[in-house]
């Protein structure tokens, strides 16, 4: 094998636009194989994509065939996909074995996509919540500890192979053109659900940005759990106007008349098992990320806001 | 936009905004910090603060410019008068004193993020949750942070008890200990005979989840306010166990005691 070989990275998740924005960044100096579990994704003729689970046995065929030197895993179903089984299916077990191949050949760089959902949003949330923190968010809703139990199966491969480099990130909302998360369906809507007299704080990450800052995270193989958010916050509501959306506010209290409505109106941007981050903030800490991997984002709130109020889609 | 903007030039006056301009704090691009302090929230809160501070508790603070014009400081007052009007003067003589005015922060209890717009209200104005973390990032930040040790103990005290101060919690110690955090007690007197109270409905308050149910009238008595600031008080971060940072606390509490018995001294009557 040629020593100017270009590392080589398998990266799942190749249908979503983030996928394709790390893929652009990377292309040109490394050799990428692209993943999806969801559908056959076309990337160009330089790149090889498959549409394969990750649980499926000819998975480990693309490890004996490619060699990898590293992967960066951003292929997770979101919480409004499939069904509770699946997700926990394809998000954790499909997360194992991807780790179980990693290791078995040799991998000395992982990347694993998760959430700050796992933090859950709770009315005792203290602000600007560093990497320390208890994952609250499995005592919410049956439908995040997928995320919770995603995490915890990485952290424990983190300790017990070291030698992989696994680097667990935790981005705040990402956003912007072609996002398709609920948050970016909901600021692109035309009216958007409140939580009448809630209006927590949250922290938005333009998927630019999201895209740099893995690409950085590749570059610099510290291994560990990073928040990734910018030093920058403001209230839902306040997001919601200034990316021009109608508020249609919900009768929130006591707590089962909003969920009651969320299941009614079965919104795929208002699921019930994430109305408590609609109610409470979970402000992260993203400076110890910034820090360590030199990040700094580009793209300022006002700007993501703009491009929503300017690209507007019925509910 | 225009309504907004016609409606802060009739609200709010210059001056005040101006002073209120004058003082920086670590905001992001759209005007929030990230326990959700507004900038111009505060604005309407502080005009309509002035006229419950001035008309209506017709405050007199005295040795406000004791507090320190920079660095993080902890302002340590007794609770008292079932909502946390105490929190708001004392906040409000220190945004309005001539010379260096300071936004403070109210540590509050847990239960008001809870309640709908009553929550965001206090986050808009710079309350935050009374959280350890919250409080210890504040430090860091270099604010000035109310903190009342007594909590629910002291806002929810009866009449009968008025003026008798409750257990303090050891946490600020700790913190002004850590932080390298000077501490300027504040003898609040008058609050405690806002909204005289002379039961606790405990079974009600539980069924609510709140603190407490007072039995009162509902009114709020325009009972003239005095906040009496003492010097800053300041402790070495030495490990000692923990009978002596209690003794510290001690301290603290006498140094608030004796503001509370100056301004009862003082006063003349209720009104």
């Amino acid at each position: 094998m040629s020593e100017q070989r270009k590392p080589r990275i398998l990266i799942t998740g190749a249908a979503g636009a983030l996928t394709q924005q790390v893929i652009n960044r990377l292309s040109d100096n490394c050799d990428i194989v692209a993943v999806d579990f969801r559908q056959q994704v076309y990337l160009g003729d330089d790149i090889p994509s498959y549409c394969i689970d990750l649980n499926k046995r000819g998975f480990e065929d693309l490890f004996r065939q490619y060699r990898f030197d590293g992967v960066i895993h951003l292929g997770r179903l979101m919480t409004s996909e499939l069904t509770r089984m699946r997700r926990y299916n394809a998000n954790v077990l499909g997360t194992q074995r991807l780790l179980d191949l990693s290791h078995k050949y040799g991998i000395k760089r992982v990347i694993i996509l998760s959430t700050f959902h796992v933090y859950g949003a709770m009315a005792y949330n203290p602000a600007l919540i560093d990497e320390a923190a208890p994952l609250k968010s499995a005592g919410l809703s049956a439908d995040l500890v997928d995320s919770v139990e995603l995490e915890n199966l990485a952290n424990i491969y983190l300790w017990r192979y070291p030698e992989l480099n696994i680097t667990i990130l935790r981005p705040c909302n990402i956003v912007g053109p072609g996002v398709r998360n609920t948050m970016s369906a909901l600021l692109s809507s035309e009216r958007a659900p409140v939580l009448a007299g809630f209006s927590p704080m949250m922290q938005f990450i333009h998927i630019d940005d999201m895209a740099d800052a893995i690409v950085l995270a590749w570059q610099k193989p510290v291994k560990g759990v990073f928040n990734v958010a910018p030093h920058d916050w403001v209230a839902y509501q306040q997001a919601l106007k200034m990316c021009g959306c109608k508020r249609i506010p919900i009768l929130s209290v006591p707590p089962i008349v909003p969920k009651t409505i969320a299941r009614l109106l079965n919104l795929k941007s208002f699921p019930h098992y994430l109305l408590a981050f609609f109610k409470y903030p979970v402000v992260i800490d993203g400076r110890a990320f910034a820090r360590e991997f030199g990040f700094k984002p580009k793209r300022p709130l006002k700007e993501i806001f703009r491009y929503y109020r300017n690209n507007k889609r019925p509910v | 936009m225009g309504l907004a903007s016609y409606l802060k030039s009739r609200l709010v006056p210059a001056e005040l905004e101006e002073q209120l301009n004058r003082i920086r704090k670590p905001i992001g691009s759209l005007g929030y910090d990230p326990w959700g302090f507004n900038n111009d929230a505060v604005k309407y809160g502080f005009t309509l603060t002035r006229q419950i501070y001035e008309k209506y508790f017709r405050v007199e603070a005295s040795g406000v410019e004791k507090v320190p014009a920079e660095g993080p400081v902890l302002l340590i007052a007794n609770h008292s008068g079932q909502l946390p009007l105490d929190g708001l003067l004392i906040g409000y003589a220190l945004a309005s004193r001539p010379d260096q005015p300071r936004i403070p922060r109210a540590m509050i209890e847990r239960f008001f993020p809870t309640v709908p717009w009553l929550g965001n209200l206090l986050n808009d104005v710079g309350a935050v949750l009374g959280d350890p973390i919250n409080c210890a990032k504040m430090l860091e930040n270099d604010e000035a942070v109310i903190v009342f040790p007594e909590g629910v103990r002291g806002s929810g005290k009866l009449y009968r008890d008025r003026y008798q101060l409750k257990r303090f919690g050891n946490g600020f110690m700790h913190l002004a200990m850590k932080y390298n955090t000077p501490i300027v007690p504040v003898g609040v007197v008058g609050c405690e005979e806002t909204i005289p109270a002379i039961a606790n409905i405990k079974p009600l308050a539980k069924a609510l989840g709140v603190p407490y149910v007072p039995v009162a009238l509902p009114v709020i008595f325009p009972v003239k306010v005095r906040l009496n600031f003492g010097e800053p008080m300041y402790f070495d971060n030495s490990e000692i166990p923990e009978e002596q940072v209690t003794e510290r606390v001690e301290a603290v509490k006498a140094e608030i005691r004796k503001l509370i018995d100056k301004g009862l001294s003082e006063r003349e009557g209720l009104f």
